[in-house]
């Protein structure tokens, strides 16, 4: 606490104060037409009552905990609060609700269970609300008005703290336009009436009463938050009591304050020290009823407590123009408190007053403004550590390819690499440490979210280089094999190199971060016009080499008119360095399957279209209207439905095909599982069920699906360890891949929202097609397939409705079939059904290159090497860049949630080069049998 | 001989260029509010119109390409029909391309098929005043080492520079620097 030379803390205004906390109030939802037409008596006290409105402004991240924690401490969390979102251990910092215990207030709180765990023992009496099962519209918030009535009769508390959740459950689900939202607001609203006649005739002649109504973030046009949209940082803050004069005259647009202002406001309220790492301001017009003299000097206690929390962490304050106001203003007030003193009464010393006022207001705008600024201060030594050892990993890696020297230097360097990164690791580590330390005593560090991100990168680099090492003799530089190398550069290659570097050029851009899936979407566009002239090329320009078939070609001349003629459009750089090959491994294929074949990636192209339309993602085109809206909203169940059971037998067919009888017959069932759990939740309907009356968590049927992905996955593994032990023909082992792989498809369509399981639908489906027709035709090298793969599952996760920021991941796919919070299978869940889209493609990948070790044994090991290239040198020059720009504007909104999501997919990359290693292992013992 | 014709072709590009920046500059004499932005749907008709109008004028003049014997009316008719249509089928498969690529579907619908034709002018007509409409003779020309004279270069060059132009050209469209800042 912090206490000013006025040594005595002024008494407390208010004797109770009631701060109800809507999630997700936006603050249209008050003041536009929302509030008039579904909270009547609230835009009644607002418009013509004893209140002052405000729109706070919260700060990204703008999710619960940290939008909690920056209520009550008045501080500025960072975005590692984001990670711990999920499992929020107690609030260590100085804040509202520990000094209001210290000083005997006595709390109660009802509503999200987050507040139990950031304030332990603060609380006399509290329910908590567990808040992440998003599907509860109606629960959530009777489990905190139930205890309403009984408390608001009894006198033993002082400070009530309510959290309604359902209106966030709401914008999650349907998005701030359903039509749930209205009857949601006037349920508020009347919790809302009833607080406030209760407090007004319970109020003595003594002190009035205080309520006080603030949302913790807004929702975007998609309901969902986390972002920096005006939608999710613009919220409501009511402050409703007796003590204010009424409303009157012409009614004003809502005066624009920061979220952390209300801190030092109700501290100031409750009589309260202001806490240490606050960086509010006062807002003014709440002690407005006051004399001059107490306005001042509650004015120079928040300018005092400032003062010193800028001493704290700059060591030249003094220079600092926000300290020099404050001083400035601190001389004229005790100049002014001395002709007080004098006595004098006048009409002169209130205005006098009133401009010492505007000083000490001037003078904390601009404290509060450097301070803010302060709030990124960066571990400069660690990060250039982190940096230095991901690029010496890199260039090691790399070199070691380029020469592709003999095993015994590859053993010597398995052992060398753990060694030397090891006590890096440890120092990181410890870097880690103190900056977290720092954390806790109070300083606003926030270095530690890219910390954590670089360790984990970092870690994970170490893995891939060890996993790398294992199959290093496999291993040739990626676009140096032989095929490639004895020829030009073919289209392919040229755009798969000018893509790669694009995109990581990309990533230097705020925009393109932000928009990174049309980067994608271009991309694969582009390159299934490529394989078209490719195939078009392997086609026709074969047929004319060869006299035989000059006249069937004449012959259909006018039916191919316009493929031929794409073909000449398409071309992007003269030149046929393919004939060669493509004559060498020309197949004769049969008519049919040539049309197909040159149809697939047209066919692929639409299918991108439509999956497109699908979710409308980014940041600046996300308000637009998309299919997955239209799917969800409440009118078009039944449309969903029928797209849910389509898409599910779509599902099944495509994967059927190549599994045993006992998986199809799991898998049919799981897929009957996947639908009746979206009907027991309520997403879908059954054709014979016209109401939706019993909605449930479906708990039993999830797990029902569950035991079948176990089945699937069980039985594929143990394919895959009895082609290994028994070292029986590649058929058995790629059997097992495949349902494997088809067990995580289950898994991947019960976890995925309805409305998504056409991504999943057609996934397949272009998987299926470039295996078939495609590479089969074109008799492309690993490194080709693996970059086409790692392009399409990097499309996919943004066909997912993914984006880069927070907003977007699904948090609710981490509660299927749970009956309440349990960490590691949520996060596990959770992660599963985000990155689906990149995890389906890698682990297609594996299987079919182990399909065709028969052609090529080298393949996996060189697809595996290709994989982990393609994904790791994005990263490395992100970190170096974001490194750099780590004084950019949009550093904390835009660039580390990348980071975070980079992070994360390192992880997933890693597991998967590991499964590609143990995959060419058993390859590679059978060769050596 | 090769100078006169290098000499042509020269002109004939140079001609090129100037038809496009002259239907920027030039209707804004005429017509009040013309900008290349503003109105931009009536300066991609103009620029399309310019080109192609130019091509086959010089097409005609120049006679690059030597077609010795002489052929009837009905077939000259035939010939020109054939190229129309090829023309318009063009212009669709652009249209389409541009839809895949992600222009809306029914919005703006005039905007996206106006540059398709534009990219057709650029592209298609010049191939079909150079070639005819004679798919095994594009098939040549546009695969290695097809081009026989330097008109041929010429039009492999120009054909591949628009495409990747237009490529290019999409490039900016992430960035939001239409829009005031936000933190």
């Amino acid at each position: 606490g912090m206490v000013s030379n006025w040594t005595k803390i002024p008494l407390p205004l208010f004797k109770k104060v009631v701060i109800v906390l809507i999630d997700a109030l936006r603050d249209d939802f008050v003041f536009g037409s929302k509030g008039k037409q579904f909270m009547p008596y609230t835009t009644q006290v607002v418009e013509k009552g004893t209140s002052y409105s405000f729109i706070a402004e919260a700060k990204p991240p703008t999710v619960t905990m940290p939008r909690i924690k920056a209520l009550m401490t008045g501080s500025i969390p960072g975005f590692i609060d984001v990670i711990v979102n999920l499992n929020s251990p107690a609030l260590l910092d100085d804040n509202l609700i520990w000094q209001a215990k210290t000083a005997g207030k006595r709390i109660i709180f009802y509503g999200d269970d987050t507040w139990v765990k950031l304030f332990p023992k603060h609380f006399l009496e509290y329910d908590g609300t567990t808040s992440f099962f998003v599907s509860d519209f109606t629960e959530v918030d009777d489990n905190v008005t139930r205890h309403l009535d009984r408390v608001l009769k009894r006198e033993d508390w002082d400070l009530l703290i309510l959290h309604y959740l359902g209106l966030d459950h709401i914008g999650h689900m349907t998005g701030p336009n359903s039509p749930l939202v209205g009857p949601k607001l006037r349920e508020m609203d009347n919790i809302l009436k009833k607080i406030h006649i209760s407090l007004l005739s319970k109020e003595e002649a003594s002190l009035p009463n205080l309520l006080v109504v603030c949302g913790d973030h807004g929702m975007s046009e998609t309901g969902s938050h986390g972002g920096s949209s005006a939608g999710e940082v613009h919220t409501p803050l009511l402050f409703i009591s007796s003590a204010f004069e009424k409303r009157s005259g012409p009614l004003t647009h809502p005066e624009l304050v920061q979220q952390t202002d209300l801190a030092s406001t109700l501290a100031v309220g409750l009589g309260l020290p202001i806490s240490r790492n606050s960086v509010g301001n006062l807002i003014l017009p709440v002690v407005g009823g006051k004399t001059m003299r107490e306005q001042l000097r509650f004015l120079h206690l928040n300018g005092f407590q400032l003062s010193r929390l800028l001493q704290e962490n700059t060591p030249v304050y003094e220079k600092d123009p926000g300290y020099e106001h404050f001083k400035i203003a601190e001389k004229s007030h005790s100049n002014w408190i001395k002709l007080y003193l004098e006595g004098n009464n006048s009409e002169i010393l209130l205005n006098l007053g009133k401009k010492v006022l505007k000083q000490y207001l001037e003078a904390l705008k601009t404290l509060s403004s450097s301070l803010s600024r302060q709030v990124a201060q960066y571990d400069m030594y660690s990060m250039m550590v982190g940096t230095v050892i991901i690029m010496e990993v890199k260039n090691t890696s790399f070199c070691e390819k380029a020469k592709c020297t003999n095993i015994k230097v590859s053993a010597i360097f398995i052992l060398f690499t753990p060694a030397f990164l090891l006590p890096a690791l440890r120092l990181v580590s410890f870097y880690i440490l103190i900056t977290n330390d720092l954390n806790n005593s109070g300083i606003i560090v926030h270095c530690a979210s890219s910390n954590v991100s670089t360790f984990s990168v970092r870690f994970t680099y170490m893995n891939i280089q060890v996993f790398i090492c294992f199959h290093h003799g496999y291993i040739f530089f990626c676009l140096q094999n032989p095929v490639v190398s004895s020829s030009r550069w073919s289209e392919v290659d040229v755009l798969i190199l000018a893509g790669t570097i694009g995109h990581v050029l990309s990533l230097g851009a705020s925009s393109f971060i932000e928009e990174e899936h049309q980067t994608w979407y271009f991309l694969i566009n582009t390159l299934c016009l490529v394989l078209c002239q490719e195939l078009c090329r392997n086609n026709f320009l074969l047929k004319e080499c060869d006299p035989q078939h000059s006249t069937t070609v004449k012959q259909n001349f006018d039916s191919i008119g316009e493929t031929s003629e794409c073909e000449n459009i398409d071309i992007l750089a003269a030149g046929d360095s393919k004939l060669g090959k493509a004559t060498s491994s020309a197949e004769f294929i049969k008519g049919s399957d040539k049309w197909i074949s040159l149809a697939s990636p047209w066919i692929i192209l639409i299918c991108c279209r439509l999956l497109r339309s699908l979710n409308q993602t980014g940041v600046q085109w996300a308000h637009r209207p998309d299919f997955g809206h239209w799917l969800t909203s409440s009118d078009h169940k039944s449309e969903l439905s029928f797209l849910a059971a389509v898409s599910l037998l779509m599902i099944f067919f495509l994967v059927q095909r190549r599994c045993s009888l006992v998986s199809k017959i799991a898998m049919a069932l799981g897929l009957l599982g996947v639908y009746s759990y979206r009907a027991a939740i309520g997403n879908v309907i059954f054709p014979w069920q016209h109401d939706s009356k019993d909605i449930s968590k479906g708990i039993t049927e999830a797990r029902f699906v569950y035991v079948f992905v176990l089945g699937i996955v069980f039985t594929g593994t143990k394919d895959l360890l009895k082609s290994q032990v028994i070292s029986a023909d590649s058929s058995v082992k790629s059997t097992g891949l495949w349902e494997v792989y088809s067990g995580l498809v289950l898994l991947a369509a019960l976890l995925f929202r309805p409305h998504n399981l056409p991504v999943l639908v057609f996934c397949l489906l272009i998987q299926t097609m470039m295996k078939k027709y495609i590479w089969r035709t074109l008799k492309f090298d690993a490194a080709q397939i693996t970059v086409t793969h790692c392009w399409f599952g990097q499309a996919f996760f943004y066909f997912q409705g993914n984006s880069n920021g927070i907003a977007t991941v699904d948090v609710s796919a981490g509660f299927v079939g749970l009956e309440s919070y349990v960490e590691i299978p949520a996060i596990f869940l959770t992660a599963f059904a985000t990155y689906a889209g990149p995890l389906l493609w890698a682990f297609h990948l594996l299987c079919y290159l182990s399909s065709e070790v028969s052609r090529n044994s080298a393949a996996v090991g060189h697809g595996c090497f290709c994989y982990a290239l393609m994904r790791s040198v994005p990263v490395a020059i992100y970190i170096v860049l974001v490194t750099g720009l780590r004084y950019h504007l949009f550093i904390w909104s835009v660039f580390s949630p990348k980071l975070l999501y980079e992070g994360v997919h390192v992880f997933i990359t890693a597991t998967i080069c590991l499964l590609f290693t143990a995959m060419d292992q058993n390859h590679s013992h059978k060769v050596q049998d | 001989m090769k100078e006169a014709e290098i000499r042509k072709l020269l002109a004939a590009n140079l001609l090129s260029v100037f038809s496009v920046v002259l239907s920027a500059v030039v209707p804004a004499f005429f017509w009040d509010g013309f900008t290349v932005l503003g109105t931009h749907l009536a300066w991609l008709c103009i620029c399309s119109v310019c080109v192609s109008t130019l091509n086959i004028i010089l097409h005609l003049v120049l006679k690059p390409n030597l077609s010795p014997k002489r052929s009837s009316f009905a077939h000259k008719i035939s010939r020109f029909l054939k190229c129309c249509i090829y023309f318009f089928m063009s212009c669709i498969l652009f249209h389409a391309i541009i839809v895949l690529y992600g222009a809306p579907l029914i919005e703006s619908v005039t905007e996206t098929f106006l540059f398709a034709v534009l990219l057709s002018a650029f592209t298609t007509l010049q191939c079909l005043c150079m070639l005819g409409p004679n798919i095994q003779a594009w098939i040549r020309v546009f695969s290695k080492n097809g081009a026989m004279s330097i008109w041929e270069s010429s039009l492999q060059i120009t054909t591949m520079c628009s495409i990747l132009g237009a490529w290019f050209g999409a490039f900016p469209i992430p960035l939001d620097w239409d829009r005031p800042w936000q933190v």
